[in-house]
């Protein structure tokens, strides 16, 4: 276990290091994007000459146009494809959506975003690869700002992350029910891939669950903290494979656990948790004032910090991966194509311990929230010292 | 801010809400609950294992103590039976030795007694016999040598003689 601390300390020095220079990567990536765009505008229109720049361009620009695809969920299961020919492999899902009733249909009938869909006489257009409701042709008006103002009616389609949550969950279900078997069978002994799987979920209980919640509720969120941890590890490291998936790369993704923690947090407290918001207690009556709204708003703040962090972490990873290995296709020279895939594997190396590390953060910090809540103040000291972390 | 705002998908919210609470309660029923009680009675067994082992260590300790207590207490009454048998052996020895000595003592004293008595009754009849012997003697040496008077004399001064040196 000493071990275990120490390897989350350096990865927490790493995620930093790794954190910056993601910021840096994207910052340079954008600015050196947005000189290109402005320098070559008017140069193309002048001398319609360099014919390479104007290639390199629109390289840049799908490359982005990629990045931002592959962060946004979609209607369709895309293994490959290929933007010369159309051609590739794609898994169609349904489209479920509440306008006025229910539509259902296979998202094959928008043909990638091609076509227009109908369903009992509406009909349906992808933008972006959001569902907006259009006339016959399909024609999306813009604001000012090129955003379509179409009506969107209410998407509960079986997206790729849908599929992707059903999947994990169904791979959870089945390693976990499987080490629970493998008790029974082996008396109480885990066996094979159990072996692996043990020691994290002792990891959980002994390293996150018992020193934050403390000996005795600790019990009453195991199962939350365990399914929490795996859930997002498991998505985390999904998102890592050629599967091409960003799960907890995605706001809805970490809102609905961040609110989870939330909710759990809120209808588990006891009364010293109230107590120690509305009217702290050992400070001066004026003090007791000010800090009430403050304590308050932390409640909400605690949460929302969870879901940013996962949010934010996940998808940085996943730009900066993207970059990297469109940096490729941008040198195309026998020095930058090595040297980007060597990047990408050192960062394909270091998202790897992201995927942990996040889910641990996720983990303990939610463990840390139920622990103030269930807390029975005979130290105030304590407190204070956690809120720092 | 205002995009994360405008690309929160409230379909992809409600799936996962759904399915995430449905997989804790699952997982819950099916994988945690088996898992933790199966982990937290190994853990339960071991701990009584150890306490198990701890306290036969004990017991063994106390057998161990109280063999070595028992077998000093036996060799001290070992010893001590010795001892005494040593000492009622010899005590036995000293009062056969007196025993057989007074007894001794009294067989000489008897033995001496009655060959005293034997010694006195042997010349008693010893006595006896030499009156009688030497009566017959004189006799028939008187009948011989008695007739005149100074034989007679003269033989009963010999006689006389003979008797004070007897």
């Amino acid at each position: 276990m000493q071990i275990f601390k120490r390897c989350i300390f350096i990865g927490l020095i790493m995620f930093r290091i790794q954190n910056f220079v993601s910021a840096l990567i994207f910052l340079f990536a954008i600015s050196a994007n947005a000189s290109t765009v402005s320098d070559s505008i008017p140069s193309h229109e002048e001398h319609a000459a360099p014919n390479q720049e104007l290639k390199s361009v629109s390289f840049r620009d799908e490359i982005k146009e990629d990045i931002k695809h592959h962060l946004q969920d979609s209607h369709d299961f895309t293994l490959f494809h290929s933007k010369v020919d159309g051609s590739g492999f794609s898994i169609p899902l349904p489209v479920i959506l509440i306008d006025n009733g229910l539509h259902v249909f296979m998202s094959s009938r928008f043909h990638h975003g091609e076509s227009v869909a109908e369903s009992k006489g509406n009909y349906y257009a992808l933008y972006h690869n959001k569902v907006y409701k259009t006339d016959a042709e399909g024609t999306i008006q813009y604001d000012e700002h090129h955003h379509p103002t179409n009506a969107k009616p209410l998407d509960f389609s079986l997206t790729k992350s849908v599929v992707t949550i059903i999947l994990a969950s169904l791979l959870m279900l089945w390693m976990f029910t499987s080490l629970a078997k493998s008790y029974k069978k082996n008396n109480g002994i885990a066996t094979g891939f159990g072996r692996f799987l043990e020691p994290l979920v002792l990891f959980v209980r002994d390293e996150i669950a018992i020193p934050n919640i403390g000996e005795k509720h600790y019990k009453r969120y195991m199962s939350y903290l365990l399914t929490i941890f795996f859930f997002i590890w498991l998505l985390n490291l999904l998102g890592l494979t050629p599967l091409g998936v960003n799960v907890t790369g995605n706001i809805a993704i970490t809102f609905s656990l961040a609110i989870l923690t939330y909710l759990i947090t809120t209808f588990t407290a006891k009364k010293d948790y109230w107590k120690h918001i509305f009217w702290m207690p050992g400070v001066p009556i004026p003090m007791k004032v000010i800090l009430a709204p403050i304590e308050l708003l932390g409640t909400i703040i605690k949460p929302f910090s969870l879901m940013i962090r996962l949010y934010a972490n996940m998808t940085a990873g996943h730009v900066v991966l993207m970059s990297i290995l469109g940096l490729i296709f941008i040198f195309k020279s026998w020095v930058g194509g090595p040297l980007s895939f060597g990047l990408a594997f050192a960062l394909s190396l270091l998202e790897l311990l992201v995927a942990a590390l996040q889910a641990y953060i996720f983990t303990m910090l939610s463990a840390l929230y139920f622990g103030m809540a269930v807390e029975e103040h005979e130290h105030h000291h304590e407190e204070a010292h956690t809120e720092h972390h | 801010m205002e995009k994360l705002i405008n690309d929160f998908s409230y379909g992809l919210f409600f799936w996962q809400l759904i399915l995430f609470v449905g997989l804790i309660f699952v997982l819950k029923k099916f994988a945690w609950k088996p898992i933790l009680n199966a982990v937290n009675e190994r853990e339960e067994g071991i701990k009584n294992a150890l306490a198990e082992a701890e306290n036969a260590r004990k017991e063994m300790q106390n057998l161990t103590a109280d063999n070595e207590r028992i077998l000093k207490e036996a060799r001290n009454e070992r010893e001590e039976l010795l001892k005494d048998a040593r000492s009622i052996r010899e005590g036995m020895i000293e009062t056969a030795k007196g025993e057989a000595q007074n007894e001794a003592e009294k067989m000489i004293n008897k033995a001496k007694e009655s060959i005293e008595s034997e010694k006195l009754a042997a010349i008693a009849d010893l006595k006896k016999q030499v009156a009688e012997l030497s009566i017959g003697i004189a006799e028939k040496l008187m009948k011989d040598q008695l007739a005149s008077k100074d034989a007679q004399v003269k033989l009963i001064d010999n006689m006389l003689k003979d008797v004070k040196l007897n």
